[in-house]
């Protein structure tokens, strides 16, 4: 027993479904006791920001790990790996996306812009800009995925689509703090610079109002 | 995650074939679901089928004045279309108050139905779960039990449904078009189309493996004040501790189905009928049957006031 105090988590539980296994063999157990399959590769074409990149990769591949670890584009960034912080966000075909939650070879002709596509640091974005300017940010992991989720939302906006908190759902919405804090929920900040964000994005969608 | 081998079809046939092909192939649209559950090997199919190329992503115009929702038509878009808004509010309603932008994007009409539930025990796989792995039990019952269900519960699984796009479509009688390997089109009126648990929780609806969703129809429109009230631990994404979906009609008559309460939307239509003399007269029929835990005995009160609160809105 002292030596399942070295193993992982998962090698506990690995264990413990064996000798599951061994002694009462339920249906679902023995499924899961079956010999696991082998890796398949495919290969997947996409344009990301601007330039087509032909990868081939295991079938496992999230979006966010080709960007990352093939494409070596690591401003999109990792947080939980479950689509729950937002931190992966990048826009594809015009709509963000958590790209941890997207298969990259299910991307076949996508168009996928990164947190790279939108600006560099010569040539910013005006959100970037913007987030600069009202301290949208501390440590910034969170950043890039908050900068590809707010230009999605002031395009959502201008585009009239409604929110949870829009008053009437046929109603061309206005870009207010209460929209866009409704739409940025699915970007989570740990640092906590949600009030600079609201500020970074009320000046963007004010200047091109 | 465990390997997995990849397809594209561009057919419903072929999509249904290929999954009668390899036991155990599961359809993948958005994803959002199927590889978080994946990534936590709660989900482990040996064969993914990629129904993206279908295209049934289309919102078309029945014959009969209602809607007919490709199954792959994204939250978003169905949530935004004009014709949801105007007529089906409480349909776009109830989209835009599940998930986030980003999910919602990449989510579909179908996905939603067929999304499992968040039951903390149901994701950890340290812990018994008859919905994850039959016959080993429920370590929810008796465990923190806060956020799951109150009615139609059984002794294997307490468990509830997760979406409230399927709670907004239960109170419009939208009905859902399948198609089997065998070119079978099937129609399952969205009452029967998700189980109570009993004693086959691991089973969530009534579509038979490897038959494909093609698409969600609504009735026509039927008039009314359209609600949606979703209570929930913070403003925005997070999941229902209860919603109600509820059609109030001018003389006080209209439908209401409730969502976070049960393994599926939740509506009685016999208690619609005290619509009129308000929320304590049709709770009173509609949660009769409820057998909360210690920790959640809290949502039967909850729904009734959500209730009332959407009941005193709609009549402005």
């Amino acid at each position: 027993m002292a030596g399942e105090i070295e193993l992982s988590r998962r090698g506990v539980l690995m264990v413990g479904g064996a000798t599951a296994a061994l002694t009462t063999v339920s249906p679902a157990e023995a499924q899961t006791a079956l010999p696991e399959s082998s890796p398949t590769s495919m290969g997947v074409s996409m344009e990301v920001n601007g330039t087509t990149r032909t990868l081939e990769l295991d079938t496992r591949t999230t979006l966010l790990d080709a960007l990352r670890e093939h494409l070596h584009l690591t401003g999109t960034k990792k947080g939980c790996d479950h689509g729950q912080c937002g931190a992966c966000t990048v826009i594809v075909d015009g709509q963000r996306i958590n790209s941890c939650l997207s298969l990259a070879v299910m991307h076949e002709g996508s168009k996928v812009t990164t947190i790279e596509g939108l600006g560099q640091p010569d040539n910013l974005h005006p959100m970037q800009a913007a987030f600069i300017k009202h301290d949208g940010y501390q440590c910034g992991y969170c950043t890039p995925g908050q900068i590809c989720s707010a230009v999605a939302v002031l395009e959502e906006i201008r585009a009239g689509m409604p929110s949870h908190v829009s008053a009437s759902l046929t109603d061309r919405p206005r870009a207010t703090t209460e929209e866009m804090r409704e739409r940025m929920s699915g970007n989570i900040c740990r640092c906590g610079a949600y009030s600079n964000i609201a500020d970074a994005m009320a000046e963007v969608a004010g200047a091109r109002a | 995650m465990r390997p997995f081998t990849y397809e594209r079809v561009t057919t419903p046939a072929a999509a249904a074939l290929a999954a009668r092909a390899k036991p155990g192939a599961k359809f993948i649209a958005g994803g959002t679901n199927l590889l978080d559950l994946m990534k936590l090997e709660i989900e482990t199919p040996p064969h993914l089928i990629d129904v993206g190329p279908l295209g049934l992503d289309k919102i078309e115009e029945t014959s009969r004045g209602g809607l007919r929702i490709g199954a792959l038509v994204s939250n978003t878009e169905l949530a935004g279309d004009s014709r949801v808004r105007r007529d089906y509010g409480v349909l776009s309603r109830a989209l835009l108050a599940g998930a986030s932008g980003q999910l919602r994007n990449k989510a579909t009409t179908a996905g939603n139905l067929l999304q499992r539930t968040r039951c903390p025990y149901f994701y950890d796989t340290a812990q018994a779960c008859n919905k994850r792995k039959p016959g080993s039990g429920c370590a929810a019952i008796g465990g923190f039990s806060r956020q799951l269900g109150v009615i139609g519960v059984s002794d294997s699984c307490i468990a509830t449904h997760p979406s409230d796009m399927a709670v907004a479509m239960r109170v419009l009688d939208a009905q859902v078009e399948t198609v089997n390997a065998a070119g079978e089109v099937r129609t399952i009126p969205m009452a029967e189309f998700h189980r109570l648990p009993e004693d086959r929780p691991h089973i969530d609806t009534v579509l038979p493996p490897g038959d494909l969703i093609t698409a969600v129809t609504l009735p026509q429109p039927i008039g009314g004040v359209h609600v949606y009230r979703k209570v929930r631990d913070r403003a925005s994404y997070a999941f229902a501790l209860v919603s109600v979906a509820a059609v109030v009609q001018a003389d006080g008559t209209g439908r209401v189905a409730f969502g976070g309460l049960a393994h599926k939307p939740w509506r009685v239509e016999a208690a619609e009928a005290a619509m009129p003399q308000g929320a304590k007269a049709v709770a009173a029929i509609a949660l009769a049957e409820a057998k909360p835990t210690h920790e959640n005995a809290f949502k039967v009160t909850l729904a009734e006031r959500t209730l009332a609160a959407v009941i005193s809105d709609a009549r402005g």
